[in-house]
């Protein structure tokens, strides 16, 4: 580590695997729900625990994307970070905002939650991802915008590549598209078409850009390839997931109230959308093939091609299944749709996060350039697990989802009503459920190797 | 990738891409903003329908329902519930009113919200409000 303030990282990478461990334990809890319907009711009813499990997901990613760019901004602006003292007040204002939020879901009844926090005032509440209270909101608002300004200042005053400008443009963009979230018309037409401007072009825009900087960051440092190259590869993947994924919006405007010609915009342009995804996969696996080093930190490497194959997977096929408007008119709100919802947060965001964590916490733990081989293999081990179940995770859902929508949508007059089918696919649920256990032995092993081999010599780097 | 395609002509195709499609973009949503009251059913769009989504948020319905197949997966589809119940306001009040407080034993249940009489009027309106949007004969059939 050649810069001493890339260390204010290490508390958002801590506090992003701590939140990941909340989410996953609310995961369980509603896969259980799924089957046991009266688990933990009404204690914690399923929305509550939905709510816990999304927020946690996206608040321990901007963690992740957060401690991402404050250890990597410094390293290729080749300059110390602008204000480490405003890094780490943000973080406890951060952390102190997720952590009441959490808590307000858990012990208030949701109502109750929206009156203390005055949601009258400004209702925002109560929208899917967007549940947090009002106030709230403005304090993700009021961390980002410090947060950028801290980066912007690192990178005005230092070297100026490639990567930190496209991870720039990513994460200004996640800030500006976030403000649509305090536009909430009561015509709920309206409050659909730009709900999206948040969510989809979140994920299938600016959040391409952090991932795409994030993997070339990532791939440069452990391959050694040269930087001409990656920065080249960079910009194409980055231009077709803008050119797709912008107009790619329409897929979510073909039943919401809004007109027919979204069908055709949204169809075609998001058919297009794998394309950026299936581009990273040739990219890191062509860049370590033509590596110019070995590098010691193989778990790093492994995460990166690793999310590279079920960004491609998640987003890119099981994308792909259910974009077109003929298709979707069957599958829209199905199963089918957690399952690719599951795969493409875990294969893009989640794994190049801990991509990320993998090739930096070594460092910020004092050691040269990687863990010892005892730490690293159980981190290998972590990845398949989690990995894995994933991927049957979601195979089950697309299972479930496939009955579901046969026998409710494409059964004629011999339709069945949602519940009915619920019980009869109920098989499929506890099968998810058991991939959703796998997956949190799989995280428990993945903290486990940050504690075992710490004594043990750093990994050597293979001649 | 080959030689003759250079770093600056990807930058080109990135900024020029972006801008051209995220102005694309602004400009097929304005049409559809415009184009809206063809379809949103915004004549019917009372105080009342207002004070329903109002409720609707406030108690996080989409926490387990779709509306409008957005939402949550655990509950059925509710963009359409007003014409499922038979085109009844009163049946939706009186199944939004009587969930048993300490749930079904073994089975899913809808919490009991304890809402006022006019709150329930409301959200039914609203329920009502949403069905009769005109979103290209979404859901295929009445199941939802
Ligand atoms: C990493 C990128 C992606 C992530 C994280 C992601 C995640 C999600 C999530 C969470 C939803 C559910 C939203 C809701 O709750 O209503 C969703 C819906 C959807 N996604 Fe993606 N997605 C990604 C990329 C893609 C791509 C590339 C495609 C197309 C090729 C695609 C097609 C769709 C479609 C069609 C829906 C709507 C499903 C429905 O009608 O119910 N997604 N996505
Ligand atoms: C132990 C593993 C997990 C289990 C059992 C689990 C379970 C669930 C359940 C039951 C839902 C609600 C579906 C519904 O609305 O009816 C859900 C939603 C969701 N989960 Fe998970 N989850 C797990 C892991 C994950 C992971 C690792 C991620 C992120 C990579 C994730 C991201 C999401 C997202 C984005 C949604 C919203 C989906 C949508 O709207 O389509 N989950 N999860
Ligand atoms: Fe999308």
């Amino acid at each position: 580590m050649k810069y001493t303030s890339q260390m204010v990282a290490k508390p958002y990478f801590i506090a992003a695997i701590a939140l990941f461990v909340g989410q996953i334990l609310f995961g369980v809890i509603m896969g259980m729900q799924y089957v046991v319907g009266d688990f933990l009711f009404p204690e914690i009813p399923f929305n509550v625990a939905r709510m816990v499990h999304t927020n946690l997901l996206i608040v321990w990613l901007l963690f992740g994307f957060m401690g991402a760019a404050y250890y990597m901004v410094p390293d290729e602006a080749e300059t110390e970070l602008h204000s480490p003292l405003l890094a780490k007040v943000m973080f406890w204002i951060f952390l102190a905002a997720g952590v009441v939020t959490i808590l307000g879901y858990l012990l208030v009844p949701y109502a109750t939650l929206a009156e203390i926090t005055m949601n009258d005032l400004l209702p925002t509440m109560g929208r899917e991802f967007l549940e947090q209270p009002t106030i709230i909101k403005i304090g993700i608002v009021i961390v980002a915008l410090a947060f950028l300004y801290n980066i912007s200042m690192t990178i005005l005053k230092g070297r100026k590549t490639v990567i930190n400008l496209v991870l720039l443009i990513g994460l200004v963009g996640l800030a500006v598209f976030f403000l649509f979230a305090f536009y909430n018309p009561s015509n709920i037409v309206l409050d659909k078409l730009f709900w999206w401007f948040v969510v989809h072009l979140w994920v299938e825009g600016v959040w391409e850009l952090i991932l795409g900087s994030l993997l070339a960051y990532v791939l440069i440092k452990t391959t050694g390839v040269d930087r001409e190259v990656i920065e080249k590869w960079l910009y194409v993947i980055i231009a077709m997931a803008l050119i797709t994924g912008l107009i790619g919006t329409g897929h979510h405007f073909f039943w919401i109230g809004t007109p027919g010609y979204w069908q055709w915009w949204g169809s075609i342009f998001s058919a297009l959308e794998p394309i950026p995804f299936f581009m990273m996969t040739i990219f890191a696996f062509n860049m370590v093939n033509k590596r110019r080093r070995q590098h010691p930190n193989k778990a790093a490497v492994l995460w990166a091609l690793g999310c590279s194959v079920m960004a491609f997977l998640g987003a890119g096929v099981w994308g792909f299944m259910h974009t077109l408007s003929f298709v979707n008119y069957y599958t829209h709100g199905s199963q089918i749709t957690a399952a690719h919802g599951h795969m493409a947060f875990y294969g893009a965001y989640v794994m190049i996060v801990l991509a990320i964590i993998s090739y930096a916490m070594p460092m910020l733990n004092g050691r040269k350039a990687a863990n010892s081989m005892k730490s690293q293999v159980v981190e290998m081990w972590s990845f398949w697990l989690m990995t894995v179940s994933m991927v049957f995770i979601t195979l089950f859902l697309t299972a479930a989802g496939i009955l579901q929508v046969y026998l409710q949508r494409m059964n004629g007059d011999a339709s069945l009503p949602f519940m009915v089918i619920q019980d009869k696919i109920e098989i499929f649920y506890w099968m998810r459920e058991g991939a959703g256990i796998i997956f949190l032995i799989g995280l428990i092993v993945y903290v486990a190797s940050f504690f075992v081999g710490r004594d043990q010599p750093e990994a050597e780097m293979p001649k | 990738m080959s030689q003759g395609f250079t770093k600056s002509m990807a930058r080109n195709i990135f900024y020029g891409g972006s801008m051209f499609f995220f102005l694309l973009l602004l400009v097929l949503t304005f049409d559809t903003v415009k184009s809206l009251p063809k379809t949103d059913n915004r004549e019917n769009l009372t105080e009342q329908v207002v004070k329903g989504k109002h409720v609707w948020e406030n108690n996080n319905c989409i926490g387990c329902h779709t509306l409008m197949g957005e939402g949550a997966y655990f509950a059925p589809e509710l963009g359409n519930v007003y014409k499922r119940m038979g085109n009844s306001k009163e049946a939706i009040i009186a199944f939004i009113k009587f969930r048993p407080k300490n749930g079904i034993p073994g089975r899913r249940s809808m919490p009991q919200f304890n809402l006022t009489d006019d709150e329930l009027d409301a959200v039914a309106e609203f329920l009502k409000y949403v069905s009769e949007i005109n979103n290209q004969n979404w859901p295929p059939n009445i199941q939802g």
